[in-house]
């Protein structure tokens, strides 16, 4: 299996000293779904904004082959979709096809190659007929669906969410993780929701205070109640 | 929690709600500009507006008099031209005493207070009519296409959107405020006035801090998906024949009465 991406040794410290992440290093094969795991301010979505290099660290990050630098920024950007937290923050534009468009435009697509990206990407996720309805009079669940198939439409190797599970009733969690076991490509999702762990993901890592304390098969780190006790985790 | 009382649009099927958004624009723009150009006191004009206004009103099927009920909101704006009815010399009607000044009141300063105040109450009317017959993103591709700055599009755009964001934001904080503004027994509950002026001026710059927050995180969501300092958008509208004709006549009308306020 090929590394589509490998993190070695990264660190990094916001404007007021505090290191966010203190040597940080994993790799991810293509198709590997993996979960991301670790108490309120273990560094998860700091690493995450790392991956198509909207914070740059000290270390290494390598995309699809590719060291992250500034004059490929904007292929990494098209190979790793990023998912942010709050769909709020993510959809920007008027409407919702306006909004899935955005990165197929910024990619530089003829007009008919956006437009079919768009509707495969919202069919993706369940949502073509809500290409024109305006993203602010959605609910959570489907701000969620939608700030998916944003990064689908541009086709990415890998996927990353930011705690996607979060806030949802039941239902729009189920149809959430039934879309995530469907989408056939890499995956890397940070969560406090343990039985999403269980169910979805076959290798978990671990980080706490900005490094990785663990890195493995889900259903060993799951057993290791010392390991989950101590980073602040719950058995599912 | 959505807050919706920004979306002034009326869904409804009709001739208005059917035309090329740019044609809306562009007239609405005609109309307010003919407002404006026609001279103090051109009575038969300004009701000859009025009636288009109406003619208009009635094909949208909104109703004839919608805009006509909703177009008071805007009268205390008008009031800033008050000034005119003491400032435009002319035959002095009344005098009166105001404070330390003595105010007298012209008959042309008259004329031309309750022009502006037919001006401005018949132009928001039709930016009413244009609101409720355009959805906002497409008054937004309309302005692109028209060429108006794209700099000024996109700030209109991010304005609109995060506008319903910030209102539930600030409902969330009076709300929190609310839950625990509560009083013991037996005493009056507030604080004084210089406190709770305090706990506001607090609110007000959470407010900011999170909005200053939200805007850092939808940058990074933009550069995520390639954004590299311009907005791109498809625009899928098309101008049909029927838009160009609606416009060319419009535009007559409003150019007509022009002649007529100039007779």
């Amino acid at each position: 299996m090929t590394n589509v991406l490998a993190v070695h040794n990264l660190h990094f410290a916001y404007h007021d000293h505090h290191a966010a992440l203190r040597g940080v290093s994993f790799e991810l094969c293509a198709g590997d779904k993996v979960a991301l795991v670790g108490p309120n301010g273990a560094g998860k979505s700091t690493l995450m904004l790392h991956l198509n290099g909207i914070l740059t660290g000290q270390g290494d990050v390598t995309v699809g082959g590719a060291r992250l630098k500034r004059d490929n920024l904007p292929a990494a950007r098209a190979m790793v979709g990023l998912v942010f937290q709050n769909p709020d923050d993510q959809l920007f534009s008027p409407t919702v096809f306006e909004d899935v468009a955005f990165g197929p435009l910024h990619m530089g697509l003829p007009k008919d190659e956006v437009v079919v990206r768009v509707e495969s990407a919202l069919s993706a996720v369940r949502m073509s007929n809500f290409r024109d309805r305006m993203s602010h009079h959605l609910s959570v669940g489907e701000k969620k669906r939608i700030a998916i198939a944003t990064v689908l439409s541009m086709n990415p190797q890998i996927l990353v969410l930011d705690e996607p599970s979060a806030g949802l009733d039941p239902r729009a969690r189920r149809t959430l993780i039934n879309l995530l076991r469907e989408l056939p490509i890499t995956m890397l999702v940070s969560t406090h929701d343990m039985k999403l762990v269980e169910e979805l993901f076959p290798r978990t890592i671990v980080m706490d205070e900005g490094v990785i304390v663990a890195d493995g098969k889900t259903k060993d780190i799951l057993a290791d109640e010392k390991l989950l006790e101590a980073h602040g985790l719950e058995k599912p | 929690m959505h807050s919706d009382i920004f979306d002034r649009y009326h869904d409804t099927e009709s001739f208005i709600h059917r035309l090329d958004p740019r044609v809306k624009v562009s007239v609405t723009v005609a109309f307010i500009l003919s407002n404006a150009l026609l001279p103090d006191g051109a009575w038969i004009a300004f009701g000859l507006s009025w009636l288009f206004l109406l003619f208009i009103n009635a094909l949208s099927k909104l109703g004839i008099a919608f805009t006509f009920k909703r177009s008071f909101v805007a009268l205390p704006f008008a009031l800033v031209a008050i000034t005119v009815l003491f400032s435009i010399p002319g035959n002095p009607l009344t005098t009166f005493h105001f404070l330390m000044w003595d105010l007298t009141i012209t008959d042309m300063g008259l004329l031309r207070f309750e022009s502006i105040l037919v001006r401005s109450w018949l132009s928001v009317q039709m930016a009413i009519l244009l609101v409720a017959t355009a959805r906002f993103p497409d008054i937004v591709h309309a302005l692109e296409h028209l060429r108006v700055p794209s700099i000024l599009t996109t700030i209109i755009a991010f304005l609109y959107r995060y506008l319903f964001v910030l209102v539930d934001e600030v409902f969330r904080l009076l709300r929190a405020r609310e839950a625990r503004s509560a009083a013991a027994a037996g005493s009056r509950s507030g604080g004084s006035v210089a406190w709770r002026a305090g706990v506001a001026g607090n609110m007000a710059g959470q407010l900011f801090l999170r909005s200053y927050e939200r805007s850092d995180r939808v940058y990074n969501a933009m550069l995520a998906r390639g954004y590299a300092g311009h907005l791109l958008t498809i625009n899928p509208h098309e101008l049909r024949r029927v838009d160009y004709i609606t416009t060319a006549l419009a535009l007559s009308v409003i150019f007509m009465l022009q002649v007529i306020g100039r007779l």
